[in-house]
């Protein structure tokens, strides 16, 4: 305690008081306290860390929009558009088994892959991914030109149809540039939890668990070492860090 | 003679500049249309994210490579037939390639950061391959006119030809790899798109030169040789089949794998407007048609290869609508197992209407091609320039 400055130690306190209490609120069995640990402004994403999520497929009930929704608040996306060329960072799919009719449903959205086709084919490296595995998109750099939304085998990038107005000062967007989901960068570097992922506990369904991949203490990397998770699309090796249990 | 060829008659000359200059203009301003209110004007959307500009913008790159292919033979092959050639296939290489660029670019998202593609290299990108390739071609084609135009330049002529012909072979690469490494969509992660693009571009690069070579020799009014006609319109011949073959090919292998069965299926016969454009537009009106009006014995005339050249050209716009739109509209079949269904269109057919700004932007660009090529054949020597003694001792004809 004696080595930290008087502010650490007070942000250091209030980041676990906060995840504390959300631990306490928030459904049984749902932990969040390892993604409680704010970034410094100005300190570089760690390389250590890979953010992602799980999707408990059994929890997630067909009909609920509520990640939805609260991504669309979130991040500002609210439009008049048509459903095509309304931006989706995340969607509810019903899936249907071909074979055996069994039904589910599931959100999907940027699937954060570690070797994110939409990073490869980007001309100017407007698509990158962050040192902690989050991929985004460079507002400033990015020409538009639609070449990753081509490439993103899970459909989860949007482009920007029309001039836009009331945007969240914390999630810059940009008319005539591509987008996506930030796994709500701006949330996650504070230490909170993106919206889906809050939305869904708040609702009671619990199904998101989001987490740091690589801390295998997290509650995320416990629950992928002990039940049987999916990637989409595995075939294609991207390594997402968007996994999904019971599909 | 040869100042007769040359001669365009002025009061047409103007005319046309002005007809040319002013759908180049209509198509800027559809281009301000679309910037001013963004793409939600167009028929794009988040599934359809390349429309109709995209189908002019490629016909007229991969044409731009292809018609290098005259100066090619000429240069590289020593044909003298073609080495006459050289200059006017270079010229609309250029023309072609700077319309298709001009489609192309405008229609970015952020056409006002062109300087960024030109600045930002992500060298993974096959499209940052383009922001180096199309310009390259620009600088080696500009070069090779000039040692064929400068006879102080002569020497270098054949190492420029040879830049040019590796270069453009480069560059249809490219341009068949832009949908060739796309690894998650049914109609493209194929290989064979990058030689299918570059015998496509022979055909399609052939039939405009053969067509502004017609209408050069008719506005002059002078009669292409017969031996040169024939010789010009059987290569033609070669390459519709070649095209053909190569798509043959691409559907045959879809076809052997069970998991592209669907989409050949949508492509091929239920897919509605698709299936009409492939093989009433493409195989039919575009490659089997032309086919027979070129090496039908008794045909194959001026006429038959105008109008050969105009299908050919009509087919190859069929036939990107149907390779571009229909691989886009055709869902991604994420779940593979699974029916699906959301608010974003999984599982469903896309819905794609193109809009009239986006068909004046692709016009607007083969009007720059068409003004950029009317005024180089006017201020510079452009028109073939045949031997005639080594055509009438008919050794190098036939």
């Amino acid at each position: 305690m004696s080595d930290k400055t008087p502010n650490q130690s007070r942000r250091a306190f209030v980041a676990t008081a906060g995840a504390a209490a959300a631990g306490v609120m928030i459904a049984p069995g749902v932990h969040l306290i390892e993604v409680a640990s704010a970034r410094p402004a100005g300190e570089a994403a760690s390389r250590t860390v890979r953010w992602g999520m799980l999707v408990d497929v059994t929890k997630c009930q067909e009909g609920c929009t509520a990640c939805v929704s609260a991504c669309n608040k979130e991040n500002a996306l609210e439009t008049a558009l048509p459903q095509n060329q309304a931006p989706q960072w995340i969607r509810k799919v019903d899936l249907k088994d071909k074979s055996t009719g069994r039904a589910l449903s599931l959100p999907m959205m940027c699937q954060h892959c570690e070797k994110p086709p939409c990073v490869d084919v980007c001309p100017t490296g407007a698509s990158f991914k962050r040192a902690d595995g989050i991929v985004l998109v460079d507002r400033h750099i990015c020409i538009g030109c639609r070449y990753c939304m081509m490439a993103c085998p899970y459909k989860a990038r949007s482009f920007v149809h029309e001039t836009l107005e009331n945007q969240n000062p914390e999630v810059p967007r940009g008319k005539g540039c591509v987008e996506a989901c930030t796994m709500c960068v701006h949330r996650v570097d504070k230490g909170q939890q993106p919206a889906c992922v809050q939305a869904c506990g708040a609702e009671g369904h619990a199904a998101i668990l989001f987490g740091d991949l690589n801390d295998g203490a997290s509650e995320i990397a416990k629950r992928i070492r002990s039940v049987a998770t999916s990637q989409v699309r595995a075939d294609l090796q991207l390594n997402p860090g968007v996994r999904y249990q019971g599909i | 003679m040869r100042d007769t060829f040359q001669r365009i008659e002025e009061r047409s000359f103007y005319a046309l500049v002005v007809f040319g200059l002013l759908l180049v203009m209509v198509g800027l301003g559809a281009v301000y249309y679309m910037e001013e209110h963004g793409h939600a004007v167009t028929g794009m959307n988040n599934q359809v994210v390349w429309g109709m500009p995209h189908v002019f913008a490629i016909f007229l790159i991969t044409a731009a490579s292809g018609v290098l292919n005259v100066a090619s033979i000429g240069s590289v092959f020593g044909k003298p037939v073609y080495k006459a050639r050289a200059p006017l296939s270079g010229l609309l290489s250029l023309t072609m390639l700077a319309g298709g660029l001009m489609v192309l670019m405008l229609d970015l998202g952020r056409p006002d950061r062109v300087i960024i593609a030109a600045t930002h290299y992500n060298l993974t990108s096959v499209f940052a391959w383009n922001a180096i390739l199309y310009p390259g071609l620009f600088g080696i084609v500009g070069v090779y006119i000039w040692t064929m135009m400068d006879h102080s330049m002569k020497a270098y002529s054949k190492i420029a030809g040879f830049s040019a012909f590796i270069w453009r072979f480069i560059l249809t690469t490219g341009t068949g790899s832009i949908f060739g490494f796309l690894v998650a969509r049914q109609a493209y992660q194929s290989a064979v798109l990058a030689p299918m693009f570059i015998v496509m571009s022979f055909a399609w690069g052939l039939a405009v030169f053969l067509l502004v070579q017609s209408s050069m020799y008719l506005w002059n009014g002078v009669a292409l040789p017969p031996p040169i006609q024939r010789r010009m319109t059987r290569l033609l011949g070669i390459f519709i089949a070649g095209a053909l073959y190569f798509v043959l090919v691409y559907h045959m292998t879809n076809l052997y794998f069970s998991r592209q069965e669907a989409f050949e299926h949508f492509i091929l016969l239920d897919g509605g407007i698709f299936p009409i454009l492939f093989w009433g537009g493409f195989v039919l009106l575009g490659s089997i048609l032309p086919l027979a009006l070129l090496l039908h014995p008794e045909l194959g005339g001026r006429r038959a290869t105008i109008l050969a050249s105009l299908l050919v050209i009509f087919g190859a716009l069929c036939h990107l609508y149907v390779f571009i739109i229909g691989g886009e509209v055709y869902p991604l079949d994420i779940f593979p197992g699974f029916s699906a269904a959301s608010t974003f269109g999984d599982g469903v057919v896309g819905q794609y209407a193109p809009s009239l700004p986006e068909f004046l932007l692709g016009i607007g660009g083969l009007a720059l091609a068409f003004v950029a090529t009317v005024i180089g054949v006017r201020i510079l020597r452009f028109m073939p320039q045949d031997d005639f003694t080594i055509l009438t001792g008919g050794k190098n004809v036939h």
